[in-house]
């Protein structure tokens, strides 16, 4: 009983081992993109001012 | 007598000036342009029209184009956060429009960010953008 408890302590930790994840840190900087949530309707909603603001603004743009 | 003739005078002065004001309203040009430097920079493909309404570097970096796009950048930002303000919208939200818009504009040999991030080279044809983008 004591062995069939021992072995199945050293399955559990066994598969825990192989189960292991490694993570490596990715060589590009991870990017977040912050801009899913903004939706097509405000988009479109502000289309028309962000263009003449682009025009009025032609230095910068 | 001789404050009639000071009257006239000034009245003279006056209207001349409102000419020469009027004159100099008309010789300013409507927009400013580019500086030399920012549209060396763009024409050259050293820095591009980023998705999210600002400028980036497209190749190595130097000090002389981190200070062009940084100097453009913070304006635009200004210009994007009176304008969301007046729009009832978030900067960021009033900026990616923009940048739908800026991408839109780009001519041929500048470069823009197409929708995976990558880098683009502006051809005759419509640029790869948002799948929001008007």
């Amino acid at each position: 009983m004591n062995g069939l408890k021992t072995s199945a302590a050293v399955g559990l930790a066994s598969l825990a081992l192989s189960g292991c994840i490694t993570v490596e840190a990715p060589d590009e900087p991870i990017v977040i993109e912050l801009n899913v949530n903004i939706r097509q309707e405000v988009i479109y909603r502000l289309a028309e001012d962000a263009g003449n603001t682009i025009e009025e603004n032609a230095d910068i743009f | 007598m001789g404050d009639i003739m000071t009257k006239r005078l000034s009245r003279a002065v006056l209207s001349g000036t409102a000419i020469a004001v009027a004159l100099g309203g008309l010789a300013v040009p409507a927009y400013a342009q580019r500086d030399p430097a920012y549209a060396e920079a763009r024409a050259s493909g050293q820095v591009g029209e980023k998705m999210d309404g600002y400028l980036g570097i497209v190749g190595d970096e130097t000090p002389e184009l981190r200070r062009i796009v940084n100097d453009i950048n913070i304006k635009r930002r200004a210009v994007y956060s009176q304008r969301a303000q007046a729009t009832n919208a978030t900067i960021e939200e009033y900026a990616l429009t923009a940048g739908c818009q800026a991408i839109l504009a780009t001519t041929p040999g500048e470069k823009y960010q197409a929708p995976d991030g990558s880098w683009q080279t502006r051809t005759s044809a419509a640029p790869l953008r948002d799948s929001r983008c008007p």
